[in-house]
């Protein structure tokens, strides 16, 4: 051994100076939530510039649903965002609606809000869950997902179907509900959803390295929520009480109660606890749902749109010859153009629909909520550091399958 | 027409049309209103102009979406529609303009951030420029692709297909082989505006007999507004299952007066009794069975260990 013991240098200290440096964040990454790519800036651990790249889910939806008719689009629907489909098929519908101008009966219309939602509350299990894990908790992950469990154990029994209902149609919802799987819904809206999410709850919210690493980051002011296009949480978190299902109601919420909850400090934790208030708000609705459902026709009685029901195909030469052109041809909807959007659990969803007549849509346009939240990455995560770019994309909620279409 | 639906429902404001319409000015190219929405008609030159009027002072505050759509008879074969919300007002409204491969749309990042994106998605998809946009690169399609897949005339099964390789190690992009041909369906009716000669029907321009049949009176063919109303009946009339509940109709009388026969005398009087399954007898003998088997196995299996 040489007696000159000699400290290595660092090739930064002194007067050299470190360029900045870029880094690759994604497409596999499991803070990503899906197939995301950041192209990461840095300086040292602090983030300069954000280039998310989209896009790589990117199926081309809108195309497929020109060639297809109107009922056979449906599905595609609950393939965008597979954490809330039926948030996704409802805008669709309703725009359907409005163009050809359906009534919708009563029940059918406390079925769709009831399951939207429980969609609601399916789909922020996944995000509290994920949200929470991607900060470094674990516990609160593995309790949301037992009731995450429970909400498609429900949606099972209403359509068959766990993820891609396909419930909902124009003019109602596909088939009725029975009776037991409300009164077990109800059960689970008094005992197992509050003990649960209360306990799994308690872990984070009070919690000391949850509120050091959500609190304060990606703060965005009003007036940039607003120039941004925020919608859901996300606008709601900075301080604007903005709920379609509010401002704008359709189907049954206007008749519904429910508290909009409001952000204060419009930062990731700030939506973290919007998304927390806003399941007992929709547990809230449920039970009035519940408490309210009339009985009676779950789908219209307009031959033109809904089907009818197949006692009736046996006897009736008319039933069936609607059956055959409504699964074959399909219905046609008159010339004209809406954009109807509907509270979905991440936002604002929209579906612009251009008919041209025909029995299939002529340009189906679907706005993602994802987009203009992700979009703003980059001037939320400006000068923070690395860690906090998974605890903002964790607080915006996105799912590529709806971001990329 | 009275509203039916149960779709959103938005503050419509009285003389609302009437007051865009004043703000967008000579800009304008037409103004209208379907299902409780407004629409604005734009000149392409003045969107930046009339989109930022909008916002500033007519309360719209949100961009939502800006949505292409194609085209391909007109001259300039693109729309760019632009849906504003006011959330003061709660208001919806949109504007479009119209452009063509190569005319640029004035870019609205000036006016909202978010602009950015939702315009590099309509290039990407259409092929609309965007003039003044600084980041108009692809944004949803692959590195390296080449078209504009929302456009009309571009396939629907598109023009290149990728697979990993395993010769070359690597990810190779191949022109589309289809294994089967793309079945479009067409279920329009061959008498609603097909464009389409039905097989067969070109032999109906010199039909092959001397005199032709016509139906030269109106009546002879059994349209007319009678009829066109019982066929757009939303109701399916004549359903016995609506006037009884649903209960099953009786069966048929008979057909024939033949005076009964007499019942036939033995065994063979019914076949009620062949068909059913004759309860208990076999149970007994499957039992005995099941025990006897391994029983003679047995043995047989000690002879061949000691041998």
């Amino acid at each position: 051994m040489s007696s000159a013991f000699q400290i290595e240098e660092s090739p930064t200290t002194g007067d050299e100076v470190i360029t900045n440096y870029t880094i690759n964040f994604g497409p596999q990454h499991p803070a990503a939530h899906g197939v995301l790519r950041m192209v990461m800036e840095l300086d040292g651990e602090i983030i300069e510039r954000i280039d998310p790249h989209v896009g790589l889910l990117h199926r081309g939806t809108e195309k497929l649903i020109e060639h297809k008719t109107y009922l056979q689009a449906l599905p595609y629907f609950d393939r965008l965002d597979y954490c809330s489909p039926l948030a996704q098929e409802y805008s669709y519908v309703l725009a359907i609606e409005k163009l050809l101008n359906v009534e919708v009966p009563e029940r059918a219309q406390y079925i769709r809000v009831l399951f939207a939602e429980l969609t609601r509350i399916c789909n922020h299990m996944l995000n509290i869950g994920a949200h929470v894990m991607d900060v470094g908790a674990m516990t609160p992950n593995l309790w949301v997902f037992e009731l995450r469990e429970d909400c498609m154990n429900f949606f099972e029994r209403m359509s068959g179907a766990r993820m891609h209902h396909a419930y909902l149609r124009p003019g109602g919802v596909h088939q009725d509900v029975p009776e037991k799987l409300l009164v077990d819904i109800g059960e689970w809206l008094d005992t197992r959803l509050p003990e649960l999410f209360g306990d799994a709850m308690s872990l984070v919210l009070d919690n000391r390295i949850f509120k050091q690493r959500n609190v304060d980051i990606a703060v965005v002011s009003k007036e940039d929520a607003l120039a941004w296009g925020f919608s859901g949480p996300m606008i709601r978190a900075a301080g604007i009480p903005w709920d379609l299902r509010k401002s704008q109601p359709y189907d049954v919420y206007d008749r519904m109660e429910f508290d909009i909850p409001v952000g204060t400090n419009s930062d990731c934790y700030d939506r973290f606890v919007v998304r927390v208030k806003e399941v007992y708000e929709s547990a809230k609705i449920i039970k009035q749902c519940l408490r309210d459902m009339p009985t009676g026709p779950i789908a219209s009685s307009d031959r033109k749109v809904s089907p009818p029901k197949r006692a009736e195909m046996k006897q009736s030469m008319e039933a069936l010859i609607h059956h055959f052109k409504l699964y074959t041809e399909g219905f046609h909807v008159p010339a004209g153009e809406v954009y109807v959007a509907t509270e979905s659990p991440k936002g604002e969803f929209g579906v612009y629909l251009v008919s041209d007549g025909s029995n299939k849509p002529y340009r189906c346009k679907i706005r993602p909520t994802a987009f203009s939240h992700l979009q703003a990455m980059d001037f939320m995560s400006k000068g923070h550091m690395l860690p906090d770019a998974t605890a903002i994309l964790g607080a915006i909620d996105v799912v590529f399958g709806e971001c990329d279409r | 027409m009275a509203t039916l639906h149960s779709a959103p429902r938005f503050t419509q404001i009285d003389g609302l049309k009437e007051e865009i319409s004043a703000a967008i000015g000579d800009a304008l190219v037409e103004a209208h209103e379907e299902h409780g929405e407004l629409l604005f008609h734009v000149r392409r030159d003045s969107v930046e102009r009339v989109l930022r009027t909008l916002r500033d002072e007519h309360e719209y505050q949100q961009l939502m979406e800006i949505a292409g759509v194609d085209y391909p008879d007109r001259a300039e074969r693109f729309e760019v529609v632009y849906m504003l919300l006011s959330v003061t007002r709660n208001s919806r409204i949109m504007v479009k303009c119209c452009a063509s491969e190569d005319t640029p749309v004035p870019t609205v990042t000036t006016v909202w951030p978010n602009a950015g994106w939702l315009e590099r998605e309509v290039f990407d998809m259409f092929g609309v420029l965007f003039d003044g946009n600084t980041d108009l690169r692809r944004i949803l399609t692959d590195y390296g692709f080449e078209g504009h897949p929302f456009r009309k005339d571009f396939p629907l099964t598109g023009y290149v297909e990728l697979r990993y390789s395993e010769d070359e190690k690597r990810v190779v992009y191949e022109p589309v082989k289809l294994a089967q041909d793309l079945r479009q369906f067409d279920f329009m009716s061959p008498w609603e505006g097909a464009d389409y000669v039905l097989p067969g029907d070109e032999k109906a321009a010199t039909p092959p007999v001397n005199e032709p049949k016509t139906t030269e009176n109106p009546k002879q063919t059994g349209a007319g507004a009678k009829t066109d109303a019982k066929a757009a009946d939303k109701v399916s009339a004549g359903s016995p299952a609506e006037e009884d509940g649903g209960k099953d109709a009786p069966s048929p009388e008979p057909t024939e007066d033949r005076p009964a026969r007499a019942k036939r005398a033995g065994k063979a009087s019914g076949t009620a009794k062949a068909t059913e399954p004759k309860k208990k007898a076999p149970a007994k003998k499957a039992a005995p069975a099941k025990k006897k088997a391994p029983a003679k196995r047995k043995p047989a299996a000690k002879k061949k260990d000691a041998e």
